[in-house]
């Protein structure tokens, strides 16, 4: 029989109305597989029984004819997403004993499509970092090594944990957030396809907040039809987050035609950079003349403010995630510290023991540009740039339907790289965040393995509520590109 | 003039006083979660994991609360901004779940208007800077548990309006009488229980003294003073300490006291120096809140009769003296009572005089000594117009009125029955009455004579011998006029 966690889902989907498989079939291929990986640290809460017992009931469903749109998906998730009964740790020791009583309006969703969810994946404590270096559960290690190496790699963050899951073929799909590079960054370090979706496309309710306004819910998957589908069950407005967004929703996977003559796609020259690998470089520009040889118009273009965009988020996403952080007191969930003798010591001993130094820091950031004093010369003028940075997207968009640029300045770096520095880490998300900023969607595509053997990935930077560009641009550039996942890891 | 100022041996001194006033927004559910409002529920049986600040959950904005945010801000002649934000208020404290109070610092809801109070036979207008709307926080209990608190969130994200006033106030009693007036207006427009005992309504008080004509002072802020009568009480304190610190050369501190309701005294709480920073910034949970022209435009045309465009009613139309229209309106149910008497006893000349009087003597002492509402009232507006019919058409006097009255309240039946059956129909025939004053004059020779002699004041002797033989049913005015034309003869 052949190996089913080979299969992107809509294979899946075709050999479970055949008939040709089951899905218990399918998803113990896939715990197989968690067991195998182990050593890779994608999880830290496997669901295996759940998984399987579901995924009874999902066969059933398919005998009767009832199959729903994600019947059967083996589904890994990241646990900063609630999900009721099971623990959710948000990679944090604050909420090392969390069992929320709720789902998240995103997998309650995938879950009402028919999705099994098969664990819960590692990320950067609280979803601040580029590594999974800062989770309190160990990092994750990227299943991709240098040729010729066995030193470990980093599967890039923070939804590190979802990324190496699907790329190790522990789980088909995975979701993640971004805040500032979350999906898209570990997507390009794994060889796989994450997209951050315009901001409010998706509902926050029920993910752990990093950044409010930037924060956003994507799928990582292993190929561009396969984020269709599931953005297609992701996507739509929630009473229950103020910021989501009612928007007529179009079927994702429909846009994906293969045709993009006539697609205008911008080249910012901001993104030539220093620092930038020359390989990335090369591959950039071959990605771009493939665009070209089927039917794009190739066009240079400018996003002045560009170079702001990192230290203004920055800004943002610490002043964000300094309130945002304040209700993990030890109060009235998660971790408390013992034998504390007065409120303060509960306060003060529950939030050094729990948070990690990342986490810390950017409180002590966050709570520094807030500050009185402080607020107008950094915040508020963050904000102002930040309105900038949008601005030049939209001006952008008027010339251009999407822009092409690299998702990050290199390939997966060692764990332990860039632990010392929280500077250099930081430049991992100088071609990420500007989309956040700007609440627009992006996609990173894998397009080759760099002389090292690393994936490298392309960015597809696309205006508000332009997902089906991006899709159906991602999807010509994978089928040109013929990237492979490799075989055995 | 001259009261508004404080004359000591060291000279003239300006009381100065600004009012934040804090009052519950009347809603079924709370201003971000679908928790209920209701008073006293068992500790946490109101609370909602938004509530509780669990991780991932957002808030919803209550549409209700911003309706009756815009309606008090209209009946207080204020502008509505169209465009208001809702900002965090960030500080610790364990019946604060969030780590921040959800408020408006910076674009509040509600822009400047004013009150107009009566004060010393005067109406004076107090200006209303802003009104914004904020999270109500819950409650510690420290003194039940030996060793620990307990926090009851019931009432953790109730949504309150504050009510900002200028520092127009010169006295307590002006204070006191805005408080009052300001009750009065929420309760007509049904925007807030404006309960002291159910802390909900309670105020801040900022207070100053300085030199007519000179900059205001240093004040001091009394924070959460919970009633009317402690509001003055703290304020004359406050007037007393500043006054003998001031003249005895020292300086007000900036700071925020508490008033000590059993000691009547103002306690420091902290200064100025240990104020907390804040670390105000726009909530990214929330988008600001965006009204159009139409919507306010609804709002006042749904505006209810407010209590100065009562009490100008009730003086032009039913005649009633100033006095006598304050005390009809002066609650939310006295007008109604007052309306509907009338309305049933007809509007004849002075009918509507004689029935506020009666409400406010008989009733109102009744009703205070049996410590009922008026509409709790044993007789109705009906019944009590009936029996004023009945001293009007001359079928009982007022005293005997008085007697009948009391008989309503006790039995309950109607004035018209009580007359009847104990036979207390007013003497009105000339010719019976006549004979009594004959009995009356021949009886007491000696004080007709006196009377003759220039006592005009005795006829009233003679007028409470005639009521004493009639047992008080003669008709005192032709009894009047009987005794006048016979002692002249």
């Amino acid at each position: 029989m052949t190996d089913l966690t080979r299969l992107d889902y809509a294979s899946v989907r075709k050999g479970l109305t055949s008939k040709a498989f089951t899905v218990k079939e399918l998803i113990q291929a896939y715990i197989n597989n968690i067991d195998k990986t182990r050593h890779l640290n994608c999880f830290i809460t496997e669901m295996s029984e759940h998984a399987l017992k579901q995924a009874s009931e999902a066969d059933e469903r398919i005998r009767n004819n009832e199959a729903r749109p994600l019947e059967g998906l083996p589904l890994a998730i990241k646990d900063n997403f609630c999900t009721k009964g099971i623990l959710t740790t948000n990679g944090s020791k604050m909420l090392s004993n969390f069992i929320p009583p709720y789902d998240s309006t995103i997998t309650q969703k995938l879950s009402d499509a028919g999705a099994i969810g098969l664990g819960k994946t590692n990320l950067d404590e609280f979803a601040m970092g580029s590594s999974t270096i800062t989770s309190y559960y160990d990092p994750t290690v990227n299943p991709w090594k240098k040729e010729g190496s066995d030193r470990d790699l980093t599967p890039g963050g923070s939804s590190g944990g979802s990324a190496a899951s699907v790329a190790a073929r522990s789980s088909l799909i995975a979701l993640g957030t971004d805040t500032g590079g979350s999906i898209r960054q570990p997507a390009s370090f794994c060889g796989i396809v994450g997209l951050k979706p315009t901001y409010g496309l998706c509902s926050r309710y029920g993910i752990v907040a990093f950044a409010s306004s930037l924060d956003q819910a994507g799928p990582l998957t292993r190929t561009v039809r396969d984020s269709a589908i599931v953005l297609n069950q992701m996507a739509g407005h929630d009473s229950k987050d103020f910021t989501s967004v009612k928007y007529p929703l179009p079927d994702y996977e429909a846009a994906l035609t293969g045709n993009i003559k006539g697609l205008k796609v911008g080249i910012p020259t901001e993104y030539r950079m220093e620092g930038l690998d020359s390989e990335i470089s090369e591959w950039w520009e071959k990605t771009s003349q493939w665009l070209s040889d089927q039917g794009a118009e190739i066009i240079d273009v400018s996003l002045p403010h560009t170079k702001y965009a990192l230290p203004v988020y920055y800004i943002v996403a610490p002043a964000e995630a300094s309130s945002n952080l304040a209700r993990y007191d030890g109060v009235r969930y998660g971790y408390r510290a013992p034998n504390t003798t007065s409120l303060e010591e509960i306060y003060e001993l529950s939030r050094t023991q729990g948070f990690g130094d990342e986490v810390k820091r950017r409180i002590l950031l966050g709570t520094y540009v807030l500050s009185s004093g402080k607020y107008e010369d950094y915040y508020l003028r963050a904000q102002k740039v930040r309105q900038k940075v949008t601005e030049d997207f939209t001006e952008t968009f008027k010339k251009v339907d999407v822009l092409l640029t690299p998702t990050t300045a290199s390939t997966a770096f060692e764990l332990g790289e860039n632990v010392t520095d929280p500077l250099a880490m930081y430049l991992q998300d100088l071609f990420t965040v500007a989309t956040n900023l700007a609440g627009i969607p992006a996609i990173s595509v894998p397009v080759a393995q760099s002389k090292e053997g690393l994936p490298i990935g392309m960015q597809l930077i696309g205006p508000r509520f332009g997902e089906e560009t991006l899709l159906r641009t991602a999807d010509v550039i994978e089928k040109t590109a013929g990237f492979k996942l490799k075989e055995e890891f | 003039m001259s009261k508004k100022y404080i004359k000591t041996a060291m000279g003239t001194w300006e009381v100065v006083i600004g009012l934040e006033v804090h009052t519950q927004i009347k809603t079924n559910s709370k201003l971000f979660s679908g928790a209920s409002t209701t008073f006293a529920g068992d500790p946490n049986s109101q609370v909602s994991f938004v509530d509780t600040a669990m991780p991932g959950m957002l808030p919803v904005p209550n549409k209700v609360c911003i309706e009756q945010t815009v309606k008090t801000g209209l009946a207080l002649n204020s502008s509505i901004n169209l465009v208001s934000v809702f900002d965090r208020k960030n500080y610790f404290y364990p019946d604060l779940p969030q780590g921040y109070q959800i408020s408006q610092l910076y674009h509040p809801i509600v822009g400047p208007g004013h009150l107009e109070i009566d004060i010393d036979d005067t109406v004076k207008k107090i200006g209303i800077e802003r009104i914004h709307i904020e999270q109500d926080a819950g409650k510690s209990v420290h003194d039940v548990m030996p060793n620990s608190s307990l926090i009851d969130l019931n009432r953790s994200g109730i949504g309150l309006m504050e009510i900002v006033t200028k520092p127009d106030m010169r006295s307590a009693e002006e204070a006191m009488e805005f408080i009052r007036k300001l009750r009065l207006l929420l309760w007509y427009l049904g925007t807030s229980d404006a309960n002291m005992e159910e802390g909900s309504l309670r105020a801040d008080v900022n207070i100053s003294l300085h030199r007519p004509g000179t900059p205001l002072g240093t004040r001091a802020e009394i924070k959460n003073v919970n009633s009317i009568r402690f509001i003055g009480q703290a304020i004359e304190y406050e007037i007393k300490r500043q006054l003998e610190l001031l003249e005895e050369g020292e300086e007000v501190v900036q700071e925020t006291r508490l008033f000590d309701a059993g000691k009547g005294v103002t306690r420091s709480m902290r200064s100025k120096e240990d104020a907390q920073d804040y670390r105000y910034f726009p909530d990214p949970d929330l988008l600001p809140v965006i009204l159009d022209e139409e919507f306010v435009q609804s709002i006042k045309e749904s505006l209810p009769e407010l209590p100065d465009q009562k009490k100008k009613r009730f003086m032009e139309d039913y005649g009633l003296s100033k006095y006598d229209a304050s005390v009809m309106i002066s609650d939310i149910k006295t007008p109604a009572y007052f309306e509907e008497a009338v309305k049933k006893a007809g509007e004849k000349e002075g009918t509507p005089k004689l029935i506020a009087n009666w409400v406010t003597t008989e009733l109102f002492s009744l009703l205070r000594e049996k410590n009922l509402e008026i509409n709790q009232s044993k007789i109705s507006a009906v019944a009590l117009a009936e029996l004023i019919n009945l001293i009007q058409d001359g079928t009982i006097s007022g005293r005997i009125a008085k007697e009948v009255f009391l008989d309503m309240w006790n039995t309950g039946k109607p004035a018209k029955t009580i007359v009847d059956e104990k036979g207390l129909v007013q003497i009105s025939d000339t010719s019976e009455l006549e004979q009594f004053a004959e009995k009356v004059i021949q009886e007491n020779p000696d004080v007709v004579k006196q009377y003759k002699a220039g006592k005009d004041k005795l006829l009233g002797f003679f007028v409470g011998q005639m009521m004493k033989l009639t047992g008080g049913k003669a008709n005192p005015k032709i009894v009047n006029e009987i005794l006048v034309k016979k002692l002249s003869d």
